[in-house]
């Protein structure tokens, strides 16, 4: 076995990883290493190549890879190591375990920052009954498929879940020739953003069934069609009113699961709403050597949120390693009305802006949103609308963070809900 | 046209075990089946029980032949290197009238020769297992119940049976015989025709077919349907014994089952179905082994299963086993009734089979050198630290992790791919070593194994399948 040791060690080598080790080196840590499972840097951006990336952080749009491309530059420059091909397997107090080829290697660390992304949900995970033929694929998988490995999965497909990488795969699809013949939504809303509905499904005539659920999956061997029923207000289908789709490919769009089992190993607190570690404004863990973000820490809408979340990590894993980062007393801050999550789940009452990203609970118009303590309101916005695809932001200002009193609680108001 | 002395029809727990015990001797022994991968059809989705015989009706083959079994199967499953769990089961009382019912079972069990199947006070079953509804009245308590991967055991005697000189030929479908002068001149398959001195029907769900064949069929065979949950292995509320409900003379209920693979199964149903290939999982089949399942463990958490799954098993009418040397037909040998007790019972089956083939006249010398062993792939996963770095330094794809839920190498793919019977198909790897088998259930490492696959066996991509003859993963134009 192989003994090493870095002062930042981070990962995961996708746009969180990256964006997190160049913020640590520019904040001072002097030696730090990216482990990454697959042969190239990039992470899931990779089979991304569509556009739509990098319109907020470099005010320019690009695809995927470009985008990865640039963070993986920096890297270099910037004199970060690399283990490619490599998989963390182990988090044993200071130290990482990893494998690759090689033999087992222990890595020790003065902070360690975990950017692993996250999986997709399963047909298993929503209970989907039916026969178990070839032909069922998550979205993700689907993409990597066909944009990474050059293949065609199929003649004609249903997607079941409006999220952002169905309805990209729906496009996907239909310029590579398949006929994609209904995206399915349980909810009476979309899951993704909504300029993916524009630019993806209406665009190419693919038809959206909101409030529609998949009930049955028929073929023995390979998916030949699936039973779609609309479903009730308490989104139970209703089966006098079954129709059925023939297909020979069944897409799962159906939400992302934070990839937390490394996470597991080292005891760190996860949240049961984001699936993620419970984390400060640092992105701080309640193990305080360990650090967390990207979708590794709750699942998020655009890259560029991603990677300025994650240099926040990188930089106070930095500070941290180097014995700059103080520890102050926590306060909680919690989701109020209308709001699904909040990350931070806590903060550190220091004299510096705090971002404070959240989700909300059901898409509405005219929304109010609101952050208070014990003593009553400290900032409120006004949006024209909102979704619980899109993450919100709202910075509680520096002067106003000293003064907070008991616990934050993040509130959402819509004058009009849209369902 | 292939020639042999035994054709086998069906690779399943009876087909494998009745291939490894003629293995021993100097014949030569052809299995045939209909599938891609031995396992068959019921022995690869079952819940993996060694159970004793207890609850067996008395006197019959059946009892018999289990009984045999489940004392032989230990030192089988060693030999084999087979992991077992010894974790006995328990059958929790929860209503005053199955304390009736549970008295009549160890009477019952006295009568089959199975002593230690006891009723025990709610107290000491509590302690034994206390993720058990409290409310319990006092449990069945039955210690030398064990789980085992049935899958990793049928492809083992296939494996041992194999480097013993047995030959398997897979995708291999019997389509009928030419019978006449009570004599099987020729087995017409999907592949070659095979001639065959023997004829075994071990052909289990579908050995009604076979039987019609040669005229020999006074039964039927209907499929059950039996729906499963498979938990993650994180799950926080975990059974430490198999948790069966107090059997009615209906059915036998559901059970929570720990596994040698650390995941619980949960289930099954027991719906007798039309269709033999009918492994649609329900909704109602799901709900109704929920509720069940919470009346004995209520701290179980559903949302934690990775998948759910139907194995189909055979309903023999009129019931029981029955094994049949046909006086029609020279040479043909019908094993029919076998349920889920086959899996325990496959070892007591093929040596019953095998001693009345000596007796109906069938010459048969002991090889010299036999191999009685084998020895399983090695699991990366279960290995210390210490155990994988010399592991990667003797082979440094075991430091390729393919599939990282299951933490699967690409050196296990590979054996699982190469060894004798290998996996051709994206299941039978994963039943193999468990590459797909865990949370993501293969949205991470299915497009490599794809890759691995093709590349191994030679094929494009787009051959490659999920299982079977057509389920093939990506489009085949």
């Amino acid at each position: 076995m192989k003994d090493c040791n870095y002062d930042i060690v981070v990962v995961g080598g996708g746009p969180a990883g990256l964006a997190a080790a160049i913020s640590a080196k520019k904040n001072g840590a002097e030696k730090v290493v990216v482990i990454e499972r697959e042969n190239r840097l990039g992470g899931i951006l990779k089979q991304c190549i569509h556009a739509g990336f990098g319109l907020q952080y470099f005010g320019e749009e690009l695809t995927g890879p470009e985008y990865a491309e640039r963070f993986s530059v920096l890297a270099k420059e910037n004199g970060i190591d690399f283990l490619l091909n490599t998989t963390a397997i182990e988090i044993n107090e200071k130290t990482l375990i990893c494998v690759n080829t090689d033999g087992v290697i222990n890595i020790s660390f003065g902070a360690l920052v975990l950017a692993m992304g996250c999986r997709e949900r399963t047909r298993a995970n929503l209970m989907i009954p039916g026969s178990r033929p070839a032909g069922i694929y998550t979205a993700g998988t689907a993409q990597k498929l066909i944009n990474i490995y050059g293949h065609r999965i199929g003649k004609e497909v249903v997607i079941l879940g409006s999220g952002d990488i169905g309805m990209i795969m729906a496009r996907r699809l239909s310029l590579g020739g398949a006929k994609v013949k209904a995206v399915i939504e349980i909810m009476p809303y979309l899951a993704g953003l909504v300029r993916n509905k524009i630019q993806c499904l209406d665009d190419f005539d693919i038809p959206l069934m909101l409030s529609h659920t998949v009930v049955d999956i028929n073929g023995i061997d390979r998916v030949e069609s699936v039973t779609v029923a609309p479903v009730d207000e308490n989104r139970r289908p209703v089966m006098e009113k079954v129709e059925t789709i023939s297909c020979d490919t069944l897409l799962l769009s159906v939400g992302l699961i934070p990839e937390n089992e490394l996470t597991r190993s080292a005891d760190v607190t996860l949240s049961g709403i984001t699936k993620g570690a419970v984390v400060n404004q640092f992105k701080q863990t309640d193990k305080p050597y360990i650090f967390a973000c990207g979708n590794v820490l709750h699942v998020n809408d655009l890259v560029d949120h991603v990677s300025h979340e994650s240099e926040d990590a990188g930089k106070f894993a930095a500070l941290y390693a180097l014995g700059k980062l103080e520890q102050n007393n926590e306060i909680p801050v919690t989701p109020g009305d209308g709001v699904r999550y909040v990350c931070p789940q806590r903060i550190a009452c220091e004299n510096a802006d705090v971002d404070l990203y959240f989700r909300t609970l059901i898409p509405g118009r005219q929304t109010t949103l609101t952050v208070l303590d014990d003593s009553g309101i400290l900032i409120t916005k006004k949006l024209i609308r909102t979704t619980p695809g899109t993450i919100e932001k709202l910075t509680i200002p520096a002067d106003k963070v000293k003064k907070i009193k008991g616990k934050i609680v993040v509130c959402a108001e819509h004058k009009e809900v849209c369902i | 046209m292939i020639k042999t002395d035994v054709l086998i029809i069906g690779a399943g727990a009876v087909g494998c075990a009745l291939a490894r015990e003629l293995s021993k001797y100097d014949i030569n022994v052809t299995v045939c089946d209909k599938n891609d991968d031995v396992g068959g059809d019921a022995s690869k989705s079952n819940s993996g029980l060694f159970s004793t015989s207890a609850t067996m009706p008395v006197g019959t083959l059946e009892c018999k032949l289990r009984t045999i079994a489940h004392s032989m199967m230990m030192n089988i499953c060693k030999d084999l290197d087979v992991p077992v769990i010894e974790c006995g089961s328990i059958a929790p009382i929860l209503y005053p009238d199955q304390l009736e019912t549970a008295k009549g079972l160890t009477e019952k069990a006295f009568l089959n020769g199975v002593y230690d199947y006891e009723i025990l006070p709610a107290k000491d079953i509590l302690e034994m297992e206390p993720t058990l509804n409290p409310e319990i009245l006092g449990g069945i308590y039955s210690p030398r119940d064990k789980q085992a991967n049935q899958f990793i055991l049928v492809s083992a005697m296939a494996e041992n049976a194999a480097e013993n000189g047995v030959q398997f030929i897979l995708d291999c479908k019997v389509m009928g015989m030419d019978v006449s002068n009570g004599k099987i001149h020729k087995v017409h398959t999907s592949k070659d025709d095979i001639e065959a001195k023997w004829v075994i029907n071990a052909a289990g769900l579908y050995c009604d077919e076979i039987s019609k064949m040669v005229d020999e069929c006074d039964f039927t065979v209907h499929p059950r349907k039996g729906e499963f949950y498979v938990f993650s292995h994180d799950t926080p509320v975990k059974v430490s014994h198999i948790i069966s409900s107090v059997p009615s003379p209906k059915t036998r209920g559901v059970l929570v089952i720990p596994t040698v693979d650390n995941n619980m199964l949960v289930g099954p149903t027991a719906d007798d179905v039309e269709d033999k290939t009918d492994k649609k999982t329900t909704s109602e089949g799901l709900a109704s082994i929920k509720a069940q399942a919470l009346k004995m463990v209520p701290g179980l958490h559903f949302e934690d299963t990775i998948t759910q799954f139907v194995g189909v098993r055979p309903a023999r009418i009129p019931e029981g086993y029955d094994i049949r040397f046909s006086e029609k037909v020279k040479g043909f040998i019908g094993i029919s009734g076998v349920r889920s007790t086959g899996l325990t019972a496959s070892v007591g089956i093929a040596g019953y089979v095998v001693h009345g083939m000596k007796e109906a006249g069938l010459e048969l010398n002991r090889k010299v050198g036999w191999k009685r062993t084998r020895k399983g792939i090695i699991r990366f996963a279960d290995k210390t630290n210490e155990e994988k770095d010399a592991l990667i330094k003797n082979d440094p794809l075991y430091g390729k992790i393919v599939c990282r839920c299951e933490q699967v190498t690409e050196s296990e793919i590979l054996q699982a791919i190469h060894r004798p019977v290998g996996a051709k198909t994206l299941d039978a790897v994963k039943r193999r070593v468990r590459a797909g088998m865990g949370r993501c259930q293969s949205g991470f490492c299915s497009p490599i194994v794809i890759e691995i696959i093709a590349r191994e066996l030679g094929i494009p991509e787009e051959d490659v399948r999920k299982r079977g003859e057509k389920a093939f993963m990506l489009d085949k134009q």
